[in-house]
């Protein structure tokens, strides 16, 4: 729940990201000037994010990735205007981690906390680096895809995945294929540079129903595909990229054929991919639009999203009291009012 | 089949996300041309597939929904090299566009006949899957025409209906957000009365599951 107080301007904002596998801490201006952006990832030994696991991980770097950001923005705690926070959503315990963390530093700083939802941080911080107004957003991370377009104080869903996110089938697919984490090269990066190597598509599922997609179907079938042994891993990356990316990028179309917008941007984890952003600028030329992809910083999930969208909903008097603060698993991006855009 | 098909005076209707409408004369008819665009983002073999797949099946089902007692456009030629329809042009007014500015009561006779529609053609093992009110035409003749079948199915599964009814529900949603429940409510009101109320349950039960299984609803199980 978010009080409403009188509009007020502040100086800094320090946000604190934590939904699911990275604990990142950002410091932005009012003014939009991101000072710092650090962040520290958990990365599983083996399989996916385990939340206990990775919410153990933001406690014990919590400290340091906080210092490491005040440093680097010259900015004092004292001078701090308030404390913003990714309220959700998310997994559980990493976003518990984090609230933790914001309320400690917001209570003995004696300023003011701002639960902000992930999703809307995604979405405002890519307009910001992009200098994008009003654009069709597509979020594709490793859990969320959705594309989003401003109407009428919310950003309004127009296209979602039906199951699982564009990222977590990436992934589950590249574990299936016994590709390994390593530190800096997340899985969809191997998985797009072996889809490189091949040109030679494999028949897919391909769901697209209505506005929304479903991507769990296609997972199973290029897994079933590659254990078949009648193609290569190459083969099956190539075709699953070209499968996905295609379902997102037709939804895409329609959400920018329906709002007729003028702008196209991309951001979440999978916006790194070379392929993806190749298909979006494709369409965005097709409808006149100008396609922008937010540079992997801020792509990513980072604290600079939130301390940017701290500062925007701070300005119109949004504000969580402490006894609000509880974190949201499953707080969606049209159930949050965005009173700064006209 | 080529020559017939030449339509020289066809003026562009409107350019949609999948496919670009024309509007023409088609022996002395009224009608539109709707072809289906290479899409060059995708791979020209799977975009061949999708777009014949689409162009083939959209008639077909269409041609079904009649049966099952939804009024759609006349089919007059199908052309599955060029990915391209032409069929009968419905004098009328989207029901995008009739919902917003219609008075309550008029609003919900409308969405308790679309219930019913969306109704027949599931009992008939139909699955439009793109039902948005864009979708909709509300003729002179007062019916109401279901358009675009393109995303549609055959399926008696409750699965495939629930998808159905839950992307009607998300439409209403996103395009109508003022009195979408109010809306979405005679829907419901409407195809329960043609599904009867025991299937319609069971479908309404499944749109429920759906929701919980999408990220992030706020109804999910934890």
């Amino acid at each position: 729940m978010v009080k409403v107080q009188k509009k007020s301007a502040g100086k800094y904002c320090l946000g604190i990201e934590s939904t699911a596998d990275d604990f990142g801490v950002g410091v932005a201006t009012f003014e939009g000037e991101v000072l710092a952006n650090k962040s520290d990832s958990y990365i599983p030994t083996e399989g996916g994010i385990h939340p206990r696991e990775a919410a153990r991980h933001h406690a014990e770097v919590a400290d340091t990735v906080l210092q490491d950001a005040l440093s680097k923005s010259g900015v004092k705690a004292s001078e701090l205007t308030c404390i913003a926070f990714s309220q959700g959503p998310g997994l559980g315990p990493s976003l518990r981690t984090g609230a933790t963390v914001a309320r400690a530093l917001a209570s003995y700083l004696e300023i003011p906390l701002v639960g902000v939802n992930h999703s809307v941080a995604h979405i405002e911080i890519g307009k910001l680096q992009k200098g994008a107004k009003d654009p069709v957003t597509l979020y594709a991370s490793g859990g969320n895809t959705m594309v989003t377009a401003f109407e009428s104080g919310r950003y309004r869903v127009f296209g979602e995945t039906l199951d699982i996110a564009l990222g977590n089938c990436l992934d589950v697919f590249a574990r299936e294929a016994g590709l390994k984490h390593k530190k800096g090269v997340p899985l969809g990066a191997a998985i797009e540079q072996l889809a490189l190597k091949s040109r030679r598509l494999i028949s897919l599922p391909y769901v697209v129903k209505g506005m929304d997609l479903s991507l769990s179907g296609l997972v199973t079938a290029a897994t079933t595909a590659l254990r078949r042994g009648d193609c290569s891993l190459e083969d099956v990356c190539y075709s699953l990229q070209e499968h996905a990316f295609s379902m997102v990028t037709e939804v895409t179309e329609r959400a920018l054929a329906h709002t007729e917008k003028k702008e196209v941007l991309l951001t979440g984890g999978v916006a790194a991919n070379k392929r993806l952003q190749a298909m979006l600028a494709v369409i965005a030329e097709e409808h006149d639009a100008k396609f922008s992809v937010v540079p992997l910083q801020y792509a990513t999930d980072n604290g600079a999203m939130i301390a940017w969208t701290g500062t925007l909903a701070y300005r119109y008097g949004l504000v969580t009291p402490i006894d609000q603060s509880m974190v949201k698993l499953r707080w969606r991006v049209d159930k949050v009012d965005v009173p700064w855009i006209q | 089949m080529d020559t017939i098909d030449k339509t020289p005076q066809a003026k562009l209707l409107k350019k949609g996300a999948e496919a670009s409408l024309f509007l023409t004369d088609w022996h002395g008819r009224k009608a539109i041309i709707k072809i289906r665009i290479p899409k060059l983002y995708r791979p020209t073999e799977l975009d061949q597939q999708i777009r014949a797949y689409r162009t083939v099946h959209e008639p077909q089902l269409m041609h079904e929904a009649k049966a099952a007692g939804v009024s759609t456009p006349l089919i007059y030629m199908v052309n599955v090299a060029e990915s391209k329809i032409i069929m009968q042009y419905i004098e009328g007014e989207r029901v995008k566009e009739l919902l917003n500015k219609a008075e309550k009561s008029s609003r919900q006779a409308l969405c308790i006949k679309i219930g019913e529609s969306v109704a027949y053609l599931h009992k008939h093992g139909l699955i439009h899957g793109d039902l948005t009110t864009s979708n909709m035409i509300k003729a002179l003749n007062g019916r109401i025409y279901f358009i675009d079948f393109g995303l549609g199915e055959k399926s008696m599964e409750i699965e495939s209906q629930g998808v159905d009814l839950h992307l009607l529900k998300r439409a209403l949603q996103s395009t109508h957000f003022g009195f979408w429940e109010e809306c979405f409510k005679s829907v419901l009101c409407g195809y329960s009365s043609v599904q009867g109320v025991e299937s319609a349950e069971k479908v309404y039960e499944k749109i429920r599951e759906i929701e919980r299984r999408g990220r992030y609803v706020e109804e999910r199980k934890q």
